[in-house]
């Protein structure tokens, strides 16, 4: 019982975490803009790959793999955010365009700010 | 007894199947990328769907040693991004510099 328990577990969390990367994917490949498919990549893909860590951490017997996931796992939630952050701040200051659907850019100008536009989309 | 063996057999397949094609998808993303950035998030998105599968092999064949492999994989693929962070906004002051050179220095340099 605890093994059925053990294997549906381990298998959900490895179909979720693939989803996820396919979805992070397809994101990459039909979203309209840099911003945009950075979002998709980031946040999804980082999701499928930490889903997919924490299954091996549940599946494998002996403490040292289970920290090293999770160990993995902390890293990847910690870098993720400061990658994106950082490619993101580089391509908006190199003066990559925003998609023509954007409603707001916060950054525009001298970066502070613009309130003009709320509420009027 | 019922263990549950099929349904985990069924799940890595599924799921390396899963992780394969979204590995092509990235792959067109990048070989397709309008510019320099599309292609830095498409990188480091083929370096989580490396990690996913290293996750995924490490379950089905029960040899995990490769997990090391995926941490490293992953400080690689951060420094990799920071680094082509600082590469994208270099190229720009360059290119600033360039088009506001007065004395013509730098006017018959390709930028790249």
């Amino acid at each position: 019982m605890i093994e059925l328990i053990h294997n549906l577990v381990v298998g959900t969390l490895i179909l979720i975490g693939a989803f996820f990367a396919l979805a992070a994917s397809i994101g990459i490949l039909r979203l309209p803009d840099l911003y945009t498919r950075m979002h998709a990549a980031s946040k999804a893909g980082t999701l499928g790959s930490g889903v997919m860590l924490i299954a091996l951490a549940i599946y494998a017997p002996g403490h040292s793999t289970v920290t090293r996931a999770l160990a993995a796992v902390l890293f990847f939630l910690l870098t993720a955010p400061i990658s994106a952050h950082l490619l993101a701040k580089a391509a908006h200051a190199a003066g990559y365009r925003l998609w023509d659907g954007s409603v707001r850019d916060d950054m525009f100008g001298d970066g502070r700010p613009d309130h003009s536009r709320d509420g009027k989309f | 007894m019922i263990t549950g063996e099929g349904f985990l057999a069924f799940a890595e397949l599924t799921a390396l199947g899963i992780l394969s094609l979204s590995f092509l998808l990235t792959v067109i993303r990048v070989l397709r990328g309008p510019a320099l950035p599309d292609r830095v998030v498409g990188l480091d998105m083929l370096v989580a769907i490396a990690i996913g599968f290293i996750a995924v092999i490490g379950i089905r064949t029960g040899y995990t040693l490769y997990l090391d492999i995926a941490i490293a994989l992953g400080l690689v693929g951060f420094l990799a991004t920071v680094a082509f962070a600082r590469f994208v906004m270099s190229r720009r002051y360059e290119e600033e510099f360039i088009s506001k050179d007065p004395l013509g220095l730098y006017r018959n340099k390709s930028n790249d």
